[in-house]
């Protein structure tokens, strides 16, 4: 599975095998095109079905109906005739579509008549202080531990933020016979009354009763602590507790492990390097592609399907995905497009999907100081550098986060911004007086992710090639 | 910090952490196993020193960088154990030709 893409060029390339790139894939070569779907993991699934087909997991309802929804569909990819890559690392896109993939070591292009990319979401920054220090985790963390190895909380564990996936998380690892001591939730007050407009869509949709239901099996049995306005990790090298204000309160507990969670945002780094268009998306809170109702790009011949399109959940992303499938069958293989469902019938589905999406986002926009940090709290994890250091750098004249690279190295280190960028974004327009729109984002460049000079070494080269740049 | 469930029936693998065998278990990821060793695996940053240990699990935080097989900054969230595996934890920078 690990092998290098059979062949240099593709009708159709998919990034990322989660649901949005599984749908896609399966689409796409069900179409009768030339479909390669690529994926940095051991196996598909994404992050919402990860491991699905190697879980250790016997007991099915400990993970629960959704996680294994994915199963249709990973068979339904395998039974398409697309060729799957794992462990894949797609390092280079650019608008002539040339696609630069790293895998097992080596390196090599390919060329697709249409790119569909399904690279997802990732957890939003959740920069307290002592968020750097060993023992604190991403909840996502801990779920791709329960997922794909079964392992659960095992010290005094708390659970801190707000969303869907903190009630999720804290119900599996109980199932899982794991341990969870306390969960904070930082959801502000008054979001409950700024969501209410939102309510009836809510109510009628799924994310309602399941919601219900997760929260009351997770409320018999962990105290929950509501309504935090403060919230810091703090220990010597390693977590020793968290502490936090409820209510005017503030309270120190002793801990092993804090998994922290505020929602997530699309992962666009591969996109932005592309030279997509992203505008910055008031309600989300975060930078989302410029798409048309096909999920089309601004880059002729690349889509955006999934959560990497603006943060719709799984049963969202495999519509979009059938949707900038069945788009790249009209556009190279008319004929067999015609036999597939009609757009008009996958978009009516994925408003249905849609629905209790702006209630969930407004009654779970994190609140400014979780987003913002102050004084000597780490913002950029890789180069160490503290929102003081950022404020300091606007005082005498960074403008925005790519002059801040020349005077702090922000958004510099390995992960390149997925870690800060929002923040920086945030933190340099409030310093200013700007909005998010106007201050931007990092310029993001291939290689997108690090990769070795043996790696790009190894790409293959023709006798022109070596000539070009070969004296004698 | 993390336990293993007893639903988990995978087949064990052996690593080596810094030369002391380490059991994972076949599918762990090479952050995972070490998580779930019990030993004391943080790393120190390149730029302070500072102790870490991985964040996300799922590629994108770049905390969990590790020496595999002599080939230094791998993301060890990335890569499923083998038998015989050699791990290195990193104290501070990288080496050159490492």
């Amino acid at each position: 599975m690990s092998a290098a893409p059979k062949r240099d060029s593709y009708d159709v390339v998919v990034i990322g095998a989660g649901p949005a790139g599984l749908a896609a894939a399966a689409n796409a070569a069900e179409a009768g095109l030339s479909t390669l779907l690529l994926d940095e993991n051991a196996g598909p699934g994404g992050q919402v079905w990860r491991a699905i087909a190697s879980t250790p997991v016997r007991e099915r309802d400990h993970l629960g109906a959704d996680y294994w929804a994915g199963a249709d569909l990973v068979d339904a990819v395998h039974a398409s005739g697309a060729e799957i890559i794992q462990r894949a690392t797609v390092w280079s896109l650019d608008r002539h579509l040339d696609i630069g993939i790293s895998v097992g070591g080596a390196s090599a292009f390919v060329k697709a008549r249409r790119v569909i990319l399904a690279t997802g979401a990732l957890e939003r920054p959740f920069p307290i202080p002592g968020w750097t220090l060993p023992g604190v985790m991403t909840a996502g963390a801990a779920q791709t531990m329960l997922k794909s190895s079964a392992l659960v909380p095992d010290g005094r564990t708390v659970i801190a933020g707000q969303g869907p996936l903190l009630w999720l998380l804290a119900a599996q690892i109980l199932r899982l016979g794991g341990r969870v001591d306390r969960i904070l939730d930082t959801t502000e007050r008054r979001n409950y009354l700024a969501a209410l407009p939102h309510a009836f869509a809510f109510l009628t949709s799924p994310f309602f009763a399941k919601g219900l239901a997760l929260m009351r099996e997770v409320r018999a049995k962990v105290p929950v602590v509501s309504g935090l306005s403060e919230l810091a990790a703090a220990g010597d090298g390693q977590l020793a507790s968290v502490s936090y204000v409820a209510g005017g309160r503030r309270e120190t507990i002793l801990s092993d492990l804090l998994l922290l969670h505020q929602g997530v945002v699309p992962n666009v780094n591969l996109a932005m390097a592309a030279g997509i268009e992203h505008r910055w998306d008031d309600r989300q809170l975060c930078w989302s592609p410029v798409l048309d109702q096909n999920g089309n790009s601004s880059v002729e011949g690349i889509a955006i399907a999934g959560d990497g399109a603006g943060i719709g959940g799984a049963a969202a992303a495999v519509l979009r995905g059938r949707i900038a499938a069945r788009a790249a069958a009209d556009a190279l293989a008319p004929a067999a497009a015609a036999r597939f469902a009609p757009m008009s019938t996958i978009r009516a589905s994925l408003a249905q999907a849609e629905r209790g999406r702006a209630f969930l986002d407004t009654l779970f926009r994190p609140a400014p100081q979780f987003r913002i940090p102050s004084g000597d709290t780490i913002v950029c994890r890789c180069e160490e550098v503290t929102s003081q250091d950022i404020l300091d750098a606007v005082a005498i004249g960074a403008t925005g986060p790519n002059q801040l690279k020349a005077y702090r190295r922000a958004g510099m280190g390995p992960c390149q911004g997925r870690l800060c960028g929002l923040t920086v974004t945030e933190l340099m327009g409030q310093a200013r007086g700007k909005s998010p729109q106007e201050i931007g984002y990092y310029r993001i460049r291939a290689p997108v992710k690090p990769i070795t000079l043996a790696e790009l070494a190894s790409i293959p080269k023709t006798e022109a090639d070596i000539k070009a740049v070969v004296r004698g | 910090m993390f336990k293993r469930s007893d639903q988990d029936n995978r087949p064990p693998v052996q690593i080596f952490v810094d030369g002391a065998a380490v059991a994972a278990r076949e599918g762990d990821t090479v952050s995972a196993a070490l998580l779930a060793s019990g030993r004391d695996v943080r790393r120190a940053t390149a730029v302070s020193g500072a102790p870490r240990l991985p964040y996300c699990m799922m590629g994108v935080c770049f905390d969990c960088l590790v020496t595999i097989d002599g080939v230094g900054n791998r993301q060890g969230c990335l890569v499923p154990v083998a038998e015989g595996m050699q791990i290195e934890i990193q104290k501070s920078k990288r080496e050159i030709n490492r």
